[in-house]
C-alpha cells in the first residue's frame, strides 16, 4: 500500500508546485512532477506479487510474470509527456523573448 | 467490422506528414491539400451518418477476435453518436479549413498550421471513434498538443500567455485523466469500455467507484471547460486565428470533453443518483455563470467564448436530467426527450458558434480590432458578413426559425417533464441574457454608426471567407429540420438509443 500512498503524494506535490511557484520553468517543472508519479502509479497497478519480467519461459510454466500491459502503456504515455514537456519548454522561451521575464505576475495581459 | 472505419485517423495523419514534406517543393500545397483532406472526412462521415442507423460497428486492430469473450487489442467502435459527432467534427473543419485559405494568408510558416490542423482533427476523430479508455487518452493529448500549438500561432504576447495557461490546465487534466485510467485498469484489469461494463456489472466497490468516476468527471470537465474549471477557455478561444477559435470552440470542447463524458458515463459506468445530481448541477452552473460573465464583455472573442460555457451548459443539464430519470427508473420517454434534446444542441451549437467566430474572424480581418467600441456601421460595408452573424446571434439566443430555437425548447420541456421547474425557469432565463447580450453585439458591430462616418475603407471579405460563412449559416436553417419527426427517427433517435439502453453497446461489442 505505501508505495501508492508515496504517488499520490508525489502527485500533490507536484500540484503544490503548480499552484504556488511563480517562476514559468518551476510550474513546468513541477507539471512534469505530477507526470511522472501518475506514470509510476500506472507501472504499479501491474505489479504482482513475487512476479518475474514477462518473457514467457516455456521451461518453467508455472512462473508468475507481472502485468506487461501497464508497461505498455507508460511507454507511450512517456513518450506523449516528452511532447508536451518540449511544446510547454518552447512556449516557455518564447514567453520569456517578449515578456523579459520568468516571473508569473509579470505576465497578466489578458484578464476579465 | 468495417475497414472504412479507422480512415478518420489514417486520413488527417497521413495529409499532416504530407503537408510538412511536399509543401516544401509545391508552392501552397498546403491549403489545397488540407481543404482536400478535410472534404474527403466529411463525405465519408455523411455516408456513414445515413448507413450505419441502429447499428453498432467495431473494427479491431490489427484482426484480434475476443478470447472467451473478452475483447483484446484495439477497437474501434461506430455507432449513433459517433457518427452524428464525426460528422460535425469534420463538417466544422472543413469550412474552418477553407475559411483559411485567405485569412491565414496574413501570417507567415502557413504550412505548419494546416499540418496542425489536420493533426487536431486526427486526434478528435480518434477520441470518438477509439472504444477503449487508453486510446481516448492518446487521441486527446495529440489534438490537445497541436491545439496548444494553434492556439500560440500568432507568437505574441496574448496568445503566448494564453497558451501558457491552456497548457498547464489541460496538463493537469490530461494526468488526472491517466489517474483514473490507471485505477480503473488496476481492479478491472481491462481498458475496452465494453467490457469495463461488464466486468463492474458482478458488483464493485462503492468507494473505488466513486473516485473512480469523480477523477474522470474532473479531468474530462477540465477539457470540456465546464464551469468551476473554466479559467483557461476565454483566454485560449479568443487568442487563436479566428477558424481555429472556431474548431476550438465548436468542436474540440465537444469531442474531448462533452462526448468522452457523456459516453463514459452512460456506457460505462452505472448510472447513480448521486453522480447525475452532480452533473446536473455543473451543467445548471455553468449555464448561468458563464453568460452571465458573457454580459460584460467587450471583446468579440471573449464574448463568444464565455457564451461557449454558457452553451455547453444546457448541454450537460439536459443530459444530466436525463441521467437523474434514469437513475430514478421512471419515466423513460422523458428521459429519452432530455438526451436528446442535449444531443441536438450539441450539434447546433456547432454550427452556429463556429459561425459566430468565423464571423469575428471576418469582422477582425476588414477592420483590425476585436473591440465593440471601436466598430459600428459595419452592416452598410459588409452585408454578408451583418446577414450571416444576424442568423447565428437569431440561432444562439434561441429566436423560432433557427435550429438554437428546437433545441433549447426540447431542453426546457424534458425538464418541465421531469418537474424540476427551477431548471426550466433557469433556462428560459439564460436564454433571454443570452439574446440581450447577442443584440448588444449586433448593435454595436453592425447598426451603430460611427463619428468618423464612411472614410474608412472597410470591404467585404474575400469568397473562401464568404463562403464558408454563409454554407454555415444555412446549417443553421437546415439544422432545424432534425426536430421535425421522420428526419428526427433517423437522425437522433440512434444516438439517443445508444445511449438510453444500457446493455446495448457491450452486448454489441464484446458479443461479437
Amino acid at each position: 500500500m505505501i508505495p501508492y500512498l508515496m504517488c499520490f503524494a508525489l502527485f500533490l506535490t507536484g500540484l503544490y508546485g503548480v499552484i504556488t511557484r511563480r517562476n514559468l520553468v518551476k510550474i513546468a517543472i513541477s507539471l512534469s512532477v505530477m507526470e511522472f508519479s501518475t506514470f509510476l502509479f500506472l507501472a504499479l497497478t501491474g505489479y504482482v506479487e513475487g512476479g518475474v519480467a514477462p518473457i514467457v519461459d516455456p521451461a518453467d510454466p508455472v512462473k508468475v510474470y507481472v502485468d506487461p500491459l501497464p508497461q505498455a502503456l507508460v511507454l507511450t504515455a512517456i513518450v506523449i509527456g516528452l511532447a508536451t514537456t518540449a511544446m510547454i519548454m518552447a512556449v516557455i522561451i518564447r514567453i520569456y523573448r517578449k515578456y523579459g521575464t520568468f516571473d508569473i505576475r509579470e505576465i497578466k495581459n489578458l484578464r476579465g | 467490422m468495417n475497414p472504412l472505419i479507422p480512415l478518420f485517423v489514417i486520413i488527417p495523419l497521413t495529409g499532416a506528414f504530407l503537408i510538412m514534406i511536399l509543401s516544401r517543393f509545391i508552392r501552397n500545397f498546403g491549403r489545397y491539400f488540407a481543404s482536400l483532406v478535410l472534404l474527403l472526412l466529411v463525405i465519408i462521415s455523411f455516408y456513414f451518418l445515413f448507413s450505419t442507423g441502429e447499428k453498432v460497428t467495431v473494427y479491431k486492430a490489427g484482426g484480434w477476435e475476443p478470447v472467451n469473450g473478452v475483447p483484446v487489442g484495439i477497437y474501434m467502435v461506430l455507432d449513433g453518436f459517433t457518427t452524428l459527432v464525426l460528422c460535425i467534427i469534420n463538417l466544422i473543419g472543413f469550412l474552418s479549413v477553407f475559411y483559411s485559405i485567405s485569412y491565414m494568408s496574413k501570417y507567415t510558416s502557413e504550412n505548419y498550421f494546416y499540418s496542425l490542423f489536420c493533426l487536431m482533427t486526427a486526434g478528435m476523430n480518434g477520441v470518438v471513434i477509439s472504444g477503449d479508455l487508453f486510446n481516448i487518452f492518446v487521441f486527446l493529448e495529440i489534438s490537445a498538443i497541436s491545439s496548444y500549438a494553434l492556439v500560440a500561432f500568432g507568437v505574441e504576447k496574448n496568445e503566448l500567455e494564453a497558451t501558457f495557461k491552456y497548457q498547464v490546465l489541460g496538463g493537469i487534466a490530461s494526468f488526472i485523466i491517466l489517474f483514473g485510467i490507471g485505477f480503473i485498469y488496476w481492479k478491472a484489469k481491462t481498458l475496452n469500455i465494453a467490457d469495463i461494463r461488464v466486468v463492474f456489472s458482478s458488483g464493485y466497490d462503492k468507494s473505488y467507484y466513486l473516485l473512480v468516476q469523480i477523477l474522470l468527471l474532473t479531468g474530462f470537465g477540465l477539457k470540456a471547460a465546464i464551469i468551476p474549471f473554466h479559467a483557461w477557455l476565454p483566454d485560449a478561444h479568443s487568442s487563436a486565428p479566428s477558424p481555429i477559435s472556431a474548431m476550438l470552440s465548436g468542436v474540440l470542447i465537444k469531442a474531448v470533453g462533452i462526448y468522452v463524458i457523456i459516453r463514459l458515463f452512460f456506457n460505462m459506468f452505472a448510472i447513480s443518483q448521486g453522480m447525475s445530481v452532480l452533473i446536473t448541477s455543473l451543467g445548471a452552473l455553468s449555464m448561468v455563470i458563464g453568460v452571465f460573465l458573457a454580459i460584460g464583455q467587450w471583446d468579440i472573442k471573449r464574448l463568444l467564448a464565455y457564451h461557449s460555457i454558457s452553451q455547453m451548459g444546457y448541454v450537460v443539464l439536459s443530459v444530466g436530467i436525463g441521467m437523474m430519470m434514469i437513475s430514478k427508473g421512471i419515466r423513460n420517454e422523458v428521459a429519452a426527450l432530455a438526451i436528446t434534446g442535449g444531443i441536438f444542441h450539441l450539434i447546433n451549437h456547432a454550427a452556429f458558434k463556429g459561425l459566430l467566430f468565423l464571423n469575428a474572424g471576418a469582422i477582425e480581418y476588414a477592420t483590425g480590432t476585436r473591440d465593440l467600441h471601436e466598430m459600428g456601421g459595419l452592416g452598410k460595408h459588409m452585408p454578408a458578413t451583418a446577414a450571416t452573424s444576424f442568423t447565428a446571434s437569431m440561432a444562439i439566443s434561441g429566436i423560432p426559425p433557427f435550429n438554437g430555437f428546437f433545441s433549447k425548447l426540447i431542453i426546457i420541456i424534458a425538464a418541465i417533464m421531469a418537474k424540476y421547474y427551477l431548471l426550466a425557469a433557469l433556462a428560459v432565463i439564460v436564454s433571454i441574457i443570452t439574446l440581450a447580450s447577442f443584440l448588444k453585439f449586433q448593435r454595436y458591430a453592425f447598426f451603430n454608426k460611427t463619428d468618423d462616418g464612411n472614410d474608412r475603407k472597410i470591404k467585404e471579405v474575400p469568397f473562401p471567407m464568404l463562403f464558408s460563412m454563409i454554407v454555415l449559416s444555412i446549417i443553421c436553417l437546415l439544422l432545424s429540420m432534425l426536430a421535425l419527426p421522420g428526419v428526427r427517427e433517423t437522425i437522433l433517435t440512434p444516438a439517443t438509443d445508444i445511449l438510453m439502453d444500457p446493455s446495448k453497446y457491450p452486448s454489441q461489442i464484446t458479443g461479437i
